[in-house]
């Protein structure tokens, strides 16, 4: 369903990802790990066109891309909630979530993915008229989630959803994700927090200096004995 | 009392017509960054449409209500295009540059437009018809406010009202705010910022042209080098009041336009412009971000 084909990333002069290659079959969780600086969050803002590739391809359903702009992308249907949520500060609740539906115009619709969001989590319909940068840490991670579900995601890509929240809450938020997956949503997860992502993830890929260095599925990433030692902290 | 109504109301008028410009410096900043060096002359060009305008439609023999409106939507629009141009041609290209490649673009689009003009029309300055009528109603209180005072006092209220509006509840007001507020997120959103830049552009330079409209009327005469200075001020009301926030820019301009109105007045005329920048230095020592702004941490 979407497939990175040797993908060169720069910023500026330094080279940020280091030919790049993998796929992420429809249905699935992909998850991708890797250390600090391996250049996850650049390879998702390489598929999103934000920071585009400079060599290489990427492919979604049988079209190539790399050379549409970020709002192009959105419209196909590949949505990302970014590296540190990145809420609209200053505006509420609602008009956050309305930004996630920004391309759809089925007004109907939007509002039945609404009821599910607010069903999903009940905490955002109690402050849907609160300011977004006034919502805790978990909240800002809801919001962030629904926003983006309110785009109606083929798939979904996940940047470190459970950086600096609580156990409790990383449980909640892993949790959600198999949810929104079992509905026939494709993930796509980036985390540091290997252990959970390899539990809900049925492939995965390990990230070095900007290289993918690992592919297998994640039942055998778990017991293999280099991620156990580098990544699983056992 | 009366004479201080008048100031008041005399400061308001000023005030409102820096508040229309600052607008379009604040909205501008808020979204890319940028301190639109070339805007006063947006405003200048506003005028110079309107007179033209006044000019054609007196010669129709138009009444002069309908010379007034259409001088203002006529201007309104060729000066949006003014301004949508100037973003495309001279900042567009610069988007990825250095922070400092747009701002000299800026300057060098701001001299540009003024020797265009100077070039086009005269050094001189002309007259500019008296295009808001005198209304009788206005008789009993003419010492204090003119026809013109009040026209131009309403009229702002009203562009400022549905400036509100439409940035509170329009999509594309929504993506303004969104793009103000965290630019990556609304691209990931699906927000073409390249349109919400030129829409910034095109509302902006459009009030700044009813501002130069509305004060050409009052004042009655205008030249190429009135963009400079109003461009000045209205910058400097929008720093005032905080650059980036739009009340902000509103509250920046009365408070500049009730200052200089009221140390003219009891004070000196000439001293007018001392106490304009005596004002934002004081603010700016105890707000640096001015009244309404806020005080970002810088972004990463
Ligand atoms: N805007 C930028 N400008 C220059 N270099 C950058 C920029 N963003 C990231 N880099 C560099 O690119 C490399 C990869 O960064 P990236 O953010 O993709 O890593 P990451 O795997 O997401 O790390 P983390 O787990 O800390 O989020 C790093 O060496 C980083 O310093
Ligand atoms: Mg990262």
């Amino acid at each position: 369903m979407l497939e990175l084909k040797g993908v060169c990333t720069f910023y500026g002069k330094i080279q940020a990802l280091h030919e790049v290659s993998l796929s992420v079959q429809e249905g699935e969780i992909v998850t991708l790990i890797g250390a600090n600086g391996a250049g996850k969050t650049t390879t998702l803002m390489s598929i999103c066109g934000i920071v585009p590739a400079k060599k290489g391809e990427i492919w979604f359903q049988g079209e190539p891309i790399h050379k549409l702009s970020p709002d192009q992308i959105v419209a196909k249907g590949i949505i990302q909630v970014p590296e540190g949520r990145l809420i609209f500060p200053r505006m509420t609740v609602m008009e956050n979530l309305d930004m996630g539906a920004y391309l759809r115009k089925d007004k109907a619709e939007i509002k039945r993915d609404l009821d599910y969001i607010f069903d999903l989590f009940p905490i955002l319909a109690e402050r849907k008229n609160q300011l977004g940068g006034t919502l805790s840490g978990g909240e800002q991670q809801m919001l962030a989630i629904s926003r983006a579900l309110m785009a109606r995601p083929k798939v979904l890509l996940l940047d470190e959803p459970s950086l600096g929240l609580a156990p409790l809450v990383i449980k909640q938020i892993f949790k959600i994700i198999e949810k929104i997956n079992k509905q026939g949503t494709t993930i796509f997860l980036v985390e540091q927090n290997a252990h959970q992502a390899l539990k809900i993830a049925h492939k995965g890929y390990v990230m070095e200096n900007g290289r993918i260095v690992m592919e297998d599925s994640a039942a055998n990433l778990l017991t293999n004995e280099d991620v156990k030692k580098a990544y699983l902290g056992l | 009392m009366d004479y201080f109504l008048e100031l008041f109301f005399g400061g308001l008028t000023r005030g409102s017509i820096y508040a229309l410009i600052a607008l379009g410096y604040t909205m501008v900043y808020g979204i890319i960054e940028l301190i639109n060096f070339a805007h006063g002359e947006i405003y200048m060009i506003g005028a110079f449409t309107a007179l033209i305008v006044a000019g054609v439609c007196s010669l129709l023999g138009l009444n002069l209500i309908s010379i007034l409106i259409l001088a203002i939507i006529i201007s309104m629009f060729y000066s949006a295009a003014y301004g949508y141009t100037v973003e495309k041609i001279a900042y567009k290209p610069l988007r990825n540059a250095p922070r400092l490649s747009p701002l000299i673009s800026a300057i060098g689009m701001s001299i540009f437009l003024q020797n265009y003009v100077l070039l086009a029309q005269t050094s001189d300055f002309v007259p500019f018809p008296s295009l808001i009528p005198e209304f009788e109603f206005m008789e009993p209180v003419a010492h204090i406010m003119g026809s013109s005072e009040l026209v131009i006092i309403v009229v702002t209220a009203i562009a400022m009202v549905i400036l509100s509006l439409f940035i509170k509840f329009t999509k594309i007001g929504k993506a303004m705010r969104a793009t103000a507020q965290d630019r990556k997120m609304a691209l990931l959103c699906g927000v073409n910022v390249d349109r919400v830049i030129s829409v910034t552009f095109i509302i902006g330079s459009a009030l700044a042209a009813l501002g130069g409209v509305l004060i050409a009327s009052h004042i009655g005469q205008i030249n190429f080098y009135i963009g400079f200075i109003a461009g000045i001020k209205a910058f400097t009301a929008a720093v005032l009041g905080g650059i980036g926030s739009i009340p902000g820019a509103v509250l920046g301009g009365l408070v500049l336009g009730w200052t200089e109105s009221f140390a003219t007045g009891y004070v000196s005329s000439d001293y007018e412009d001392v106490f304009a920048f005596c004002l934002l230095v004081i603010i700016l020592i105890f707000r640096p971000a001015g009244i309404l702004g806020r005080t970002n941490t810088q972004k990463v």
